[in-house]
């Protein structure tokens, strides 16, 4: 390490009360350098990959370009070119349906499984346990436990319905059903994310008012939903944002389950950006529509905080 | 406890709540149980209908089939290898720069951490067409490198270690410093011990991320030499179709690992998914 030269005189601030002026500008500097080498490297790495990439795309957003023939400016054309596209229109629409199943599935679950697991009793570590961890589990491990799962042939689900004697369904084979699917499977593997920070908020709650509740005569269900629940809502707009976000931007599934089918029923709005970009290799159009990504995540974000600061529920 | 309602009942009494989280607990490890019982069972016993719950016998060329007809050994050594690329430099770099933005005063300091916040609300998805035209220009494409580069640190990381630092206090340092041990020395013998438990968090935040991460290699190689894991088992599901067994012996070996780890270390984990909220 090149630091290792750097005397702590140098380096603390404690040098900078020094009389001669040309010593002070010296100290300052190698502060800086000091301070560069240690945050240098990684800043540099952060924001070469994301701010610079971030600007670039935005200039891509206003090309036409193939990545072999010189790029042609066209403005706002692929962005007004999104407005028109039924395509488009479909992959939002289906994102919007993803998000409203699973944003409300998993923040219920969360508060659920954090209030059924917030308790002293046998075996307790063992629920949390089978509960926690499934969020190990990868997208591409997940999309094929899903295909076999929910396989009309051979899963096991079919597998169970027929013996409950009820019918056999065509799950990701079928449009209607295959995003339901996608929304279960992702419940799955993340029901232990929001159970986690239900679970911390729980425990923070202050035990007198709980008490207080027992002894004015309030039963288990009072408790939590006079007492218990308000104190959980910063928490709730917390893991609602996230969710949302998250389910904006569903893709890895899709792409592990059903590629966009049945019949184009399960391409999300980062789906089609993939498509566009890297299969129709049209990376202006693909980029205006990682923009407008973009800028659904943000206005959904502020949305969302608008709306719980009104309600007097803030988490920011 | 918050909730507790056994308190009321007799201890003696099993809790209620058993009947209620057993079955959800089984719901949640049934999808890796049929993992494991559908890797050991043999091919043709999967194409039935109704596929029997519990294998007839353990049939382990699932396993064979799959690392002895497909590249899996290869993508597996891929992956490791990503993963450990990507733990060893994002703690080192990240605990580093968290240090400098946390300790040490110096010109540009509060506008690289403002720029650095204002990364994290930047989706990856707006990223990866640039990215990708910046790894071609860089003739990373295809390689391995294009799979480590994007994870040799993160703004989450060095956020972490700050805030981490930030909590430790300063009177340890600054003796080491009256000492006469320069900055250097003064993170590397004093502080950076101290720091384990942040460093597990990155550490686990890292491996997850890295090592289940399907996009971006997916974007980035196509030449099926420099497939991660996961890139591979993606690719199966093109090729080998209903080769149930296959496909489950892969999702052991891609999955088994971090299983492990999680048994052993959920604490750890449980305090990564606290912080990051990685999935998402």
């Amino acid at each position: 390490m090149t630091t290792t030269e750097l005397s702590p005189a140098a380096t603390a601030p404690s040098g900078a009360d020094q009389p001669d002026r040309s010593g002070r500008r010296h100290d300052r500097w190698r502060a800086a350098l000091t301070g560069w080498l240690f945050a240098g490297p990684a800043t540099l790495i952060v924001l070469g990959l994301s701010i610079f990439p971030a600007g670039w795309a935005f200039v891509l957003s206003l090309e036409k370009w193939n990545g072999f023939s010189p790029p042609e400016f066209v403005g706002g054309k692929n962005y007004s070119r999104l407005i028109t596209d039924a395509e488009f229109a479909d992959a939002v629409l289906h994102t919007i349906i993803y998000t409203a199943m699973f944003v409300p599935m998993s923040v219920l679950a969360g508060l659920f499984l954090a209030v059924a697991l917030n308790r002293r009793i046998r075996f307790i570590g063992i629920y949390r346990t089978a509960i926690f961890v499934p969020f190990v589990a990868s997208a591409a491990a997940t999309g094929i436990l899903s295909t076999y799962l929910f396989s009309p042939q051979y899963g096991l689900v079919n597998n169970v319905l027929q013996r409950l004697g009820l019918p056999a369904q065509g799950w990701l084979e079928d449009p209607a059903q295959a995003m339901v699917v996608i929304a279960i499977m992702s419940l799955w593997g993340q029901a232990a994310f929001t159970t986690v920070i239900y679970l911390a908020a729980l425990q923070d709650v202050p035990g007198e008012l709980i008490e207080a509740a027992r002894v004015d005569g309030a039963g288990s269900w009072q408790t939590f939903w006079r007492v218990i629940w308000p104190q959980l809502r910063p928490v709730t707009v917390f893991v609602t944002i996230w969710q949302t976000i998250g389910a904006i931007q569903l893709f890895d599934l899709v792409y592990t389950t059903t590629r966009g089918g049945p019949l184009n029923a399960t391409r999300t709005i980062v789906y089609f950006l993939w498509d566009k970009a890297f299969r129709s290799l049209d990376f202006g159009y693909g980029s205006a529509a990682a923009y407008v990504l973009f800028a659904i995540t943000l206005l959904t974000t502020i949305g969302v905080v608008v709306y719980s600061r009104r309600k007097n529920m803030e988490a920011f | 406890m918050t909730v507790d309602t056994t308190s009321k009942a007799p201890k003696s009494r099993p809790s209620g709540w058993h009947l209620l989280l057993a079955p959800v607990a089984l719901l949640f490890l049934l999808p890796f149980l049929q993992m494991f019982l559908a890797s050991v069972s043999p091919a043709d016993e999967l194409l039935k209908f109704p596929p029997p719950i519990i294998p007839s016998r353990i049939d382990f060329s699932g396993f064979v089939t799959l690392f002895t007809e497909s590249d899996a050994l290869l993508w597996l050594g891929n992956t490791v290898l990503v993963a450990t690329s990507a733990i060893v430099s994002h703690l080192l770099l990240c605990s580093l720069a968290g240090y400098g933005f946390a300790r040490l005063a110096f010109r540009g300091r509060t506008v690289g951490i403002f720029m650095i916040l204002a990364t994290i609300m930047i989706p990856t998805q707006l990223l990866m067409i640039p990215t990708y035209l910046l790894f071609s220009r860089l003739r990373l494409i295809d390689s391995l490198g294009a799979a480590i580069v994007p994870w040799l640190s993160s703004a989450f990381g060095i956020f972490l270690m700050r805030q981490f630092f930030l909590s430790l206090p300063k009177e340890l340092e600054e003796s080491g410093l009256i000492d006469g041990a320069n900055r250097w020395q003064v993170f590397s013998r004093i502080v950076l011990p101290l720091a384990k438990p942040a460093l597990a968090t990155l550490a686990i935040f890292t491996l997850l991320g890295s090592w289940n991460d399907l996009v971006w290699p997916l974007i980035a190689i196509n030449n099926d030499h420099a497939f991660t894991l996961q890139l591979g088992l993606a690719n199966f599901q093109g090729t080998r179709r209903t080769e149930w067994s296959l496909l489950m012996a892969g999702n052991v070996v891609a999955t088994l690992p971090l299983i492990l780890f999680f048994l052993i270390a959920q604490k750890q984990f449980v305090a990564t998914m606290t912080l990051s909220g990685l999935k998402g």
